[in-house]
């Protein structure tokens, strides 16, 4: 029965890691295994999502057989599939390395943790109701505050002030779904499509749900919390939670903008998002080029790659090459969460062996394990955008929209960050390459290495296989 | 009607106040209750004046409140630990 599978794939993404979650609660002993076996049921059956998409075209469920607006829709298109193929990879990466890793210091909560995260997460990108979204961005964030905490006493004061910002976040997003609500009696995407008009009482609502994702992205002047948070936790947390967890934030402002907001997107409003994006660029980069630590680097380096995302708006809102702007959005969004994946999976690997991530210590490439240098470097490629990377594709698309828009300054923004981010990533590599290069000690070390160099390697495809997912993501509802 | 709309507005935009003001953690997260209730305030009003009677903003708000129970849950926990490791409860 074909159409039973449309129905138990995503249910499937969502049940799994939940009981998987509980079992690993009870049998903490048994947490790597069963996290190893889940996370394998969950990668295949996002895989094989991204498939059915990508060849049978997206399709909608209603949970439980119920209808909306009473009922609870989820959506499987082309940015879901996309989303969920970037969770897969990520979190099962930095699980597997967490695995290699072993126990020694481990919480016995980490595998039911990280298990509610990335079923929270798989249910985000499918949700299409926007009070399921706010239950789903709760989820998502408890498990990733208690996460952070795990990185001992220097991550608590960190945590604390992610979860005030990302609660704060939630609660200005409720209240922006609640006056929705009050107007229109509905909290499906799809119902709402076409329904809104640019009252005032609707512009509030939309604005105080952009605020709180604002919020949650860490977008310039809001960032505040980023980079300790992500600096401080532990190094497989810090992957997924640069990787994929503010991304939703980003997920979702494209999904509602280019979605039923889009009566409501006015070109100040665009230009608005835009600029924010630029300062995001710009601040982010010159901070990351001031940092002393390595972990710290790398989560400043998200505030500034993130904010390339925002500039989809106002690049669509020109109307000139929309399509391209919005599949660099796209591409960027997944480049990015691979190759940051990576560099903080091998900074992990980095301050393991050499017992610290001060750079200037560091000594470039010569000192260490070199996988974990060769996949910082393949990282750090895709991440300024070098050629033939999946990076470069990504900003490549949005250099040819912003060029044939004749948008000069959003084109120098671009470049600019580009240049910024070769400035502070090669200070890390630019020491001397030859020397004392360790072949990595023992078996641990090199699994974890090899995670890292096989995330590096996956920002490296859509610069190779041109672009897997256009069959795909083409076929995204709300797309320009 | 419009009075607990405005209670509610009132309410939202005192204690987003209180999030930013208060330096005592306790505080915070107190403000960030009062924040919820307040968004709950207006749900259970625009329930109330929809013709019929609609059930989804109850099914919202409850699960609303579930969701704030355990928020605070893991928000004290944090300033347990933050107590016992840092002496302190208060942060700017």
């Amino acid at each position: 029965m074909i159409p039973d599978l449309f129905q138990i794939g995503p249910s499937l993404l969502f049940v799994a890691p939940l009981f998987a979650a509980i079992a690993a609660f009870v049998r903490p002993r048994a947490g790597a295994g069963i996290y190893l076996v889940s996370a394998g049921l969950i990668t295949v059956a996002s895989l094989a999502l991204v498939l059915m998409v990508g060849t049978l075209g997206a399709w909608r469920m209603d949970l439980g057989g119920w209808v909306p607006p009473l009922g609870i829709g989820w959506q499987v298109d082309g940015l879901s599939v996309a989303m969920l193929l970037l969770t897969a990879l990520v979190m099962g990466g930095a699980g597997v390395y967490r695995v290699a890793e072993g126990d020694a210091g481990h919480s016995p909560l980490f595998w039911p943790l990280w298990l509610f995260l990335w079923g929270g997460l798989n249910a985000l990108f499918l949700s299409a109701d926007l009070f399921n979204l706010y239950v789903t961005l709760e989820l998502v964030s408890l498990a990733a505050v208690a996460l952070i905490a795990m990185g001992g006493r220097t991550a608590l004061v960190p945590a604390w002030r992610y979860f005030i910002a990302t609660l704060l976040g939630s609660t200005v997003f409720l209240m922006g779904v609640a006056l929705l609500y009050g107007q229109h009696g509905s909290l499906d995407m799809r119902l709402l499509q076409g329904a809104l008009g640019p009252a005032a009482i609707e512009l509030l609502a939309s604005l105080l749900i952009t605020l709180g994702l604002l919020l949650k992205g860490a977008v310039f002047p809001l960032h505040f919390w980023l980079p300790a948070a992500h600096g401080r936790a532990p190094s497989a947390v810090s992957a997924a939670l640069s990787g994929v967890v503010v991304t939703a934030a980003f997920y979702l402002m494209v999904r509602l903008w280019f979605g039923p907001f889009s009566p409501m997107l006015t070109p100040a409003l665009a230009l608005a998002l835009g600029a924010m994006g630029a300062m995001g660029i710009l601040w982010g980069g010159v901070m990351a080029l001031l940092q002393r630590r390595l972990k710290m680097l790398i989560a400043y380096s998200t505030v500034s790659q993130l904010g390339y995302v925002l500039l989809v708006f106002p690049l669509v809102a020109s109307g000139i090459l929309a399509a391209q702007a919005w599949h660099g959005a796209v591409v960027l969004i997944l480049t990015h969460g691979f190759a940051k994946a990576a560099l903080f999976l091998s900074a992990g690997v980095l301050i393991r062996s050499l017992g610290h991530d001060r750079i200037d210590r560091l000594k470039g490439p010569g000192q260490g394990p070199a996988l974990a240098w060769l996949a910082f470097a393949l990282g750090a490629v895709s991440l300024v955008g070098l050629p033939p990377s999946g990076g470069f594709m990504a900003k490549w698309w949005l250099l040819q929209s912003a060029l044939a828009a004749g948008a000069w300054h959003w084109a120098l923004v671009i470049l600019a960050g580009s240049l910024l981010t070769a400035v502070y990533l090669f200070r890390v590599l630019g020491g001397p390459t030859a020397g004392a290069m360790t072949p990595s000690s023992d078996h641990s070390t090199r699994a974890m290495g090899f995670t890292a160099l096989i995330l590096a390697l996956a920002a490296w495809i859509p610069g190779f296989v041109p672009i897997p997912l256009t069959g795909a993501l083409a076929d995204t509802w709300g797309m320009p | 009607m419009t009075f607990y709309l405005l209670l509610a507005t009132a309410l939202f935009l005192m204690a987003l106040y209180g999030v930013f003001a208060s330096r005592h953690l306790l505080r915070r997260i107190l403000a960030l209750n009062v924040m919820s209730t307040a968004v709950f305030l207006w749900l259970v009003t625009v329930a109330r004046a929809a013709p019929g009677l609609d059930p989804v903003p109850h099914a919202m708000v409850l699960t609303g409140i579930v969701v704030t129970v355990s928020t605070t849950a893991v928000a004290v926990v944090l300033v347990v630990r933050l107590r016992a490791s840092h002496r302190r409860h208060d942060l700017p």
